[in-house]
């Protein structure tokens, strides 16, 4: 529901809410989550170098959410998301395009090819000479390698398989470099997170940095982070990319929004992204 | 039906009647510390529909980011803002108009958004659709809900 500006609540955070409370919702900062009694998420972290003066600590979205959503983490099997990690498997198996390839007749078994790589994303290119999302990437291998047609940015075909790439770095930390020829789209992220849009003029830093924590409403605010990208929310039932939630955030301000894949999103998710370096993977993640 | 007919008639009678003394967005006179002495339609606004409209996720959904005591039977306030109770006894008519119809001029740099105002935003749209904000951008609030507002607002006083 984002901010709550406006609309409908969400069955989901009105359950949340209601449980916690607004006073006592703070008292869930203090939980741990280990996934399917062996992953061990690094929830809340030192806060990376370049937040030093802002931040001392950095937290996973997952800590703000209810009991009820949280425990629905912990465990693959009462993970809704990964109905869709299933079928991003099939996806991975099978064939497309005039080459007559799968993703996996180059990249064999996910589960061991794709270790770490969610971690690093988004990262700079050289040979494309561009700075690459998960969903660049898997793009160029449909057209390049495949001769397959591009799948929609924010499509579920995508965003299922951004989830299945993600799982096996999960509880990795994640570790996104913003040197070299990254800076300069860094620098554009973070002037983004940073500007006050729409006609309630609020930046992601208002509502995310200057208030996580606090109840907006209906919802208890996180820090907006990206370590559990792409998660399944019960609002939707379905999983959302992280440039969706941007373009949700940014027109609760009553904004003219950026769309999923543009070069400002690019940008944005790669300054995102390193505000949580050091949190663990948690994809696909539960929220509401 | 005749009733809706008979007020749609007044409705529009009581628009033309208003918009005559009505301050445009651009045009309200905000004082030194950002209030603002004259009514914005010329006339007291109603603390009952102030109430909707404090309350109301659609209108100004004040309660997005304050609590008050006062709005119990209102589900979820927020904990952005200072809680609203006493606002009419901490605040004067003319700086509560002030800092509905544009909080910034009072308090600089807030996270409060400007109700009262059409113009100056970075990528501005039309509300909530993320679609780019029409030539003619209405403000968030007209000038009848905030002199609604204010006068509900007046009522928040200290016991
Ligand atoms: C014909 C072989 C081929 C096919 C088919 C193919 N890829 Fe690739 N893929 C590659 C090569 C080669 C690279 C390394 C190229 C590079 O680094 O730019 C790569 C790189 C990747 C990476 C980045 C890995 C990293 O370490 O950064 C991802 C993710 C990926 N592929 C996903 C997919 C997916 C998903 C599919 C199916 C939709 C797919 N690939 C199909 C050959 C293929
Ligand atoms: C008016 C407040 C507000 C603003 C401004 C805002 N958001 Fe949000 N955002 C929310 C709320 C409310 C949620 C849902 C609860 C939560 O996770 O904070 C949310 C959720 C998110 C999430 C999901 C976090 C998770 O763990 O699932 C991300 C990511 C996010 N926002 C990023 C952004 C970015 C980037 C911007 C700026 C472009 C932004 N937000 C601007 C209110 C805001
Ligand atoms: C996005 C959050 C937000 C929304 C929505 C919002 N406010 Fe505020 N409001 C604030 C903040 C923050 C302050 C504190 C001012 C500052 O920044 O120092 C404030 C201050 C105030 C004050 C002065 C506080 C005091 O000392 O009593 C009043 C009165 C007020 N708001 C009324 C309203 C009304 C009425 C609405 C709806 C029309 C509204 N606010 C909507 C955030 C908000």
């Amino acid at each position: 529901m984002g901010i709550s500006l406006r609309g409908t609540l969400g069955l989901a955070s009105a359950v949340a809410a209601l449980t916690l409370g607004t006073g006592t919702a703070i008292a869930d900062e203090e939980a741990e989550l280990v996934v399917n009694e062996e992953i061990e998420m690094v929830v809340r972290a030192e806060a990376p170098d370049h937040l030093a003066d802002t931040l001392d600590t950095i937290y996973s979205g997952w800590v703000f959410r209810s009991d009820e959503t949280q425990a629905l983490q912990a465990d693959d099997f009462d993970n809704p998301g990964f109905v869709f990690v299933d079928v991003a498997m099939d996806a991975w198996n099978a064939a497309d395009g005039a080459a007559g390839k799968s993703c996996a007749d180059c990249h064999n078994d996910p589960m061991d090819s794709m270790v770490g790589v969610r971690a690093v994303y988004p990262k700079w290119n050289d040979e494309a000479g561009e700075l690459r999302t998960l969903e660049m990437q898997i793009n160029a291998c449909r057209t390049g390698q495949m001769e397959a047609e591009e799948w929609k940015y924010d499509g579920s075909d995508m965003v299922n398989m951004t989830a299945l790439i993600s799982v096996p770095s999960r509880g990795l930390p994640v570790n996104v470099a913003y040197d070299g020829p990254a800076q300069e789209y860094w620098e554009m992220g973070k002037e983004l997170y940073y500007t006050r849009t729409g006609q309630l003029e609020l930046a992601c830093a208002n509502c995310h940095e200057d208030h996580y924590g606090d109840m907006i409403r209906a919802d208890h605010l996180s820090q907006g982070q990206i370590n559990g990208f792409p998660v399944y929310r019960l609002k939707n039932a379905k999983l959302n990319s992280a440039h969706a939630r941007f373009k949700g955030c940014i027109r609760d301000t009553r904004a003219h929004t950026y769309k999923p894949g543009s070069a400002e999103f690019v940008a944005l998710e790669l300054y995102v992204a390193t505000r949580g370096n050091g949190l663990s993977v948690e994809a696909p993640s539960v929220r509401n | 039906m005749k009733q809706a007919v008979v007020g749609a008639i007044a409705l529009m009678a009581s628009t033309v009647t208003v918009q005559a003394a009505e301050t445009v967005p651009g045009d309200v006179d905000y004082g030194e510390y950002g209030e603002v002495q004259q009514s914005l339609t010329g006339a007291p606004g109603d603390s009952e529909a102030g109430r909707e409209v404090v309350s109301n996720r659609a209108l100004g959904n004040c309660v997005a980011c304050h609590a008050a005591e006062a709005l119990v039977d209102v589900p979820w306030h927020g904990e952005i803002g200072p809680v609203l109770d006493g606002a009419g006894s901490r605040w004067s008519e003319a700086e509560l108009r002030g800092i509905v119809a544009n909080a910034k001029m009072m308090f600089e740099g807030t996270m409060m958004p400007a109700f009262y105002k059409t113009e100056g935003f970075t990528r501005a749209g039309d509300a909530y659709t993320g679609d780019p904000a029409p030539e003619d951008l209405p403000p968030i609030l007209t000038a009848q809900q905030v002199e609604d507002v204010v006068a509900y607002l007046m009522t928040l006083t200290d016991e």
